[in-house]
């Protein structure tokens, strides 16, 4: 048989059968055993792997201290090299599922280990951490101790042995928010008109897209006076310097390019094209202003009408481009143009 | 309405001196076919292959498939206001080259073509790795601008399916299946009990490489229409499109449209089918709002209670879906939408561009930005660098052993909004 998967377990002072709340403020110390719930964890993992230590920190400590406590859980992750790292289950403790949640994308993002954990739904511990790791779904009290435990070892020796995990309903944990693309044996079609079949008779049915909830975005102010006003221009149309140098992808793009158009009185055909997969670029390549329209900026700029237009122009493509990688996107050129001082955008779709 | 559609099952393609079918094996004459398609003077050259099932083969990039047939009865000869006058599609004798289809290639701005693996990791994700495939590889003269070279490469797939369509016109087909369908009045006369379904197909119709006809007619500048579903299966609906090839609606699937023959199985059983509303899917605001309106009211009109609703696209069209959605949902007519997801190449991402509360019965055909690797084919039709600048592909994405890096949104159908194939999403 090969040899035994490591596991490092983390536990707050009350789990760590230290003390209750007068010990919450506990520093973190490891211990090279299994302590609390790592003991009826490891027996679930059936012989497969071990657990090679215990740290245990005061919930108070953490959360007052959580740089300190992190290192020190960094530190012994060095030393220990565990192959999953398991903490908790926290139920509805909400100190500890911070703690345990802190602990689990720190784990992931540094070390890209995997870590299983465990909470109540609502812990606000869930939110911190459940898009990296596996947090199982628990009852709200340690009565859920012994429903819990198995269900994070069988997922920890997946985790370890490299097996893809099932569906989480069925392995029992909190869905990450991943969108997972997989084949059925039923046809789109043939489901659509079972679900209608459904809707008619009143029958359950489970709709395979929850509608997505969006970010509200509040309008700046007008600017006050355009003739003192410094604007940029952004486009999500696509248009780049022949030759597209970033390689701005011509659909679900993956990052934005700025260029400098400080010496340019328009953007010129064939010196600036559009990359962009999803729209008649036709018109576009004719002349680019159409769609990033500085020569009718630059008017503005001699008559006094703007004051300035920003050297710089943002773009990237729009078509089928995550909202993720939009929000970010966004983020990181509003943060240069305010560090430029621009006082307003004109942001152009297609 | 009654469509008899004869398929004649072909087991495999060869070139040969003449166009005939036997015994299920097509044999097309290459060099009469590209004589038949260099009657366009736009085109200066043509090269005809054939990728079958199972053979290490890729075909990029891809614009079009097409299924090959002819009119054996009736009217409705050709891709009437097309290749052929108009006249009424939908009814008399069709006879199909089942399993056989002309797949067009060849670069028109680069961006929206796609790729079809005909075996491995590849053909899982394409629905044409399982039809035996007449590829037709379109060069232009120069000088042709990019709406006319579209034009010439879309006619030009549909007059080859014509071509070897005509080796059907003798055959006994296998199989013969019907679609029969009377009037509104007269089914729902006969199926009074039955709750009244509607297909509302949206179709890209945003311009160059983004549209689609009916019986010739750019749908861009229609308001949506009703249609009997067999005409849409009798070949009244064409793709000029172009767009991303994961979910745009492929000449072949109009023909072959899932939602019309799921719903058609379930007619007189458990629904009553009324119809098809083609509903054009506009740029602008205004246009959705007309396009919407107009769609449910039709809706209203014929007395619909439910509507299935495919997408074509995504991103601005998603707004299209969910006001059809939304104002039918107000107008008690349950829906069902059928889109797919742009959810990010890690599936972190909220899927869609817009969101209504009365989106509650939603398939999902997949994320497009699914990312699949297909290994080294032993040969390409077409251009295999293309990948480069496809929607779905990147600088980079073909490694130099051959092995592709894309998304699904470059994969020919993988998640085709009519649910013609087998994926999905699920939370994770």
């Amino acid at each position: 048989m090969s040899e035994k998967f490591k596991v490092l377990y983390y536990v707050n002072q009350f789990f760590g059968q230290v003390g209750g709340e007068d010990k919450a403020g506990m520093p973190p110390e490891y211990r090279p055993e299994k302590v609390g719930p790592a003991v009826g964890f490891e027996g679930a993992l059936q012989g497969e792997g071990e657990v090679v230590g215990t740290i245990i920190c005061g919930d108070n400590y953490f959360n007052e201290h959580k740089e300190e406590a992190l290192e020190f859980i960094k530190k012994t992750i060095k030393e220990t090299a565990p192959d999953v790292v398991v903490a908790g289950p926290a139920f509805n403790a909400g100190r500890y599922g911070m703690a345990c949640g802190e602990l689990a994308k720190t784990v992931v993002e540094e070390f890209n280990k995997p870590v299983v954990t465990g909470m109540y739904i609502e812990n606000p511990g869930v939110e911190i951490c459940k898009d990296k790791a596996i947090v199982v779904s628990t009852a709200d009290s340690a009565a859920g101790m012994r429903k819990a435990l198995p269900l994070m070892a069988a997922i920890t020796r997946k985790l370890a042995k490299g097996i893809e995990l099932d569906a989480p309903a069925k392995e029992g944990y909190i869905p990450q928010g991943r969108r997972k693309t997989l084949f059925v044996d039923k046809r789109g079609s043939q489901r659509a008109v079972e679900m209608l079949l459904a809707r008619f008779k009143g029958e359950e049915f489970e709709t395979e897209l929850p509608m997505p909830v969006f970010d509200q975005v509040e309008p700046a102010p007008a600017i006050k006076d355009l003739s003192k006003a410094t604007i940029a221009l952004c486009t999500s149309g696509g248009i780049v310097p022949q030759g597209n140098p970033d390689g701005i992808q011509s659909a679900s793009a993956q990052k934005w390019g700025k260029y400098n158009i400080s010496e340019l009185d328009s953007l010129n055909a064939p010196d600036f094209y559009s990359t962009h997969g999803g729209y008649d670029t036709a018109f576009a390549n004719d002349n680019p202003n159409r769609v990033v329209p500085l020569d009718i900026l630059r008017e503005y700029e001699k008559e006094g009408v703007i004051g300035k237009v920003y050297d710089w122009f943002f773009t990237t493509t729009g078509t089928g481009t995550s909202v993720s990688n939009a929000k970010k996107f966004g983020q990181e050129i509003g943060a240069i143009l305010k560090e430029a001082g621009v006082d307003g955008v004109i942001l152009t779709s297609t | 309405m009654k469509l008899e559609i004869g398929r004649i099952k072909i087991k495999d393609i060869q070139f040969g001196d003449r166009t005939f079918v036997q015994d299920g094996f097509l044999t097309v004459d290459k060099e009469a076919l590209a004589a038949f398609l260099k009657e366009d003077e736009r085109i200066k050259d043509v090269s005809i292959d054939i990728a079958r099932p199972g053979e290490k083969v890729r075909i990029i990039p891809v614009k079009d498939v097409i299924e090959p047939r002819v009119k054996v009865e009736g009217t409705g000869a050709g891709f009437p206001g097309v290749t052929t006058k108009p006249s009424q599609c939908g009814q008399g004798r069709t006879h199909v080259l089942y399993g056989a289809a002309v797949v067009t290639v060849g670069d028109i701005v680069g961006f929206q073509e796609g790729v079809i693996d005909m075996w491995g990791e590849g053909a899982r994700w394409t629905p044409f790795s399982k039809t035996y495939n007449l590829t037709v590889d379109i060069q232009v003269v120069e000088g042709l601008d990019t709406h006319t070279h579209e034009e010439t490469v879309r006619l030009a797939g549909l007059r080859a399916a014509e071509f070897i369509g005509q080796a059907g016109k003798d055959v006994e087909p296998d199989e013969l299946l019907t679609y029969e369908m009377g009037g509104i009045f007269e089914e729902t006369a006969k199926y009074p009990n039955l709750p009244k379904v509607l297909y509302a197909e949206m179709m890209i119709t945003q311009g160059l490489l983004h549209d689609t006809y009916i019986y010739g007619v750019n749908a861009q500048h229609i308001l949506p229409t009703l249609m009997h579903p067999n005409e849409e299966l009798d070949g009244a609906v064409i793709s000029g499109n172009c767009v991303a090839a994961c979910d745009k609606i492929t000449t072949y699937q109009h023909q072959n449209n899932s939602v019309i023959l799921d719903l058609y199985e379930k007619h007189g059983k458990e629904i009553n089918f009324l119809g098809v509303i083609m509903v054009p899917e506009h740029t602008t605001l205004t246009g959705k709002l007309r396009a919407s309106d107009y769609t449910v009211k039709l809706a209203k009109m014929l007395g619909a209670d439910g509507v299935i609703v495919s997408e074509e696209g995504y991103g601005n069209p998603d707004s299209d879906l969910l006001m059809i959605c939304k104002k039918c949902e107000k107008a008690g007519i349950k829906t069902v939408l059928i889109t797919d997801e742009c959810a990010g190449r890690d599936g972190m991402s909220q899927g869609l561009a817009d969101t209504v509360p009365e989106a509650v019965a939603v398939v999902s055909c997949g994320n497009v930005s699914h990312v699949v690797t297909l290994p080294p084919a032993d040969k390409v039709i077409g251009n295999a660098e293309s990948i480069s600048v496809l929607a779905g592909g990147w600088k980079g994405a073909l490694l130099e052993d051959g092995t592709l890096q894309c998304e699904l949104n470059a994969v020919i159908g993988s998640t085709s909004e009519i649910g013609y194939h087998y994926v999905t999403c699920r939370e994770y």
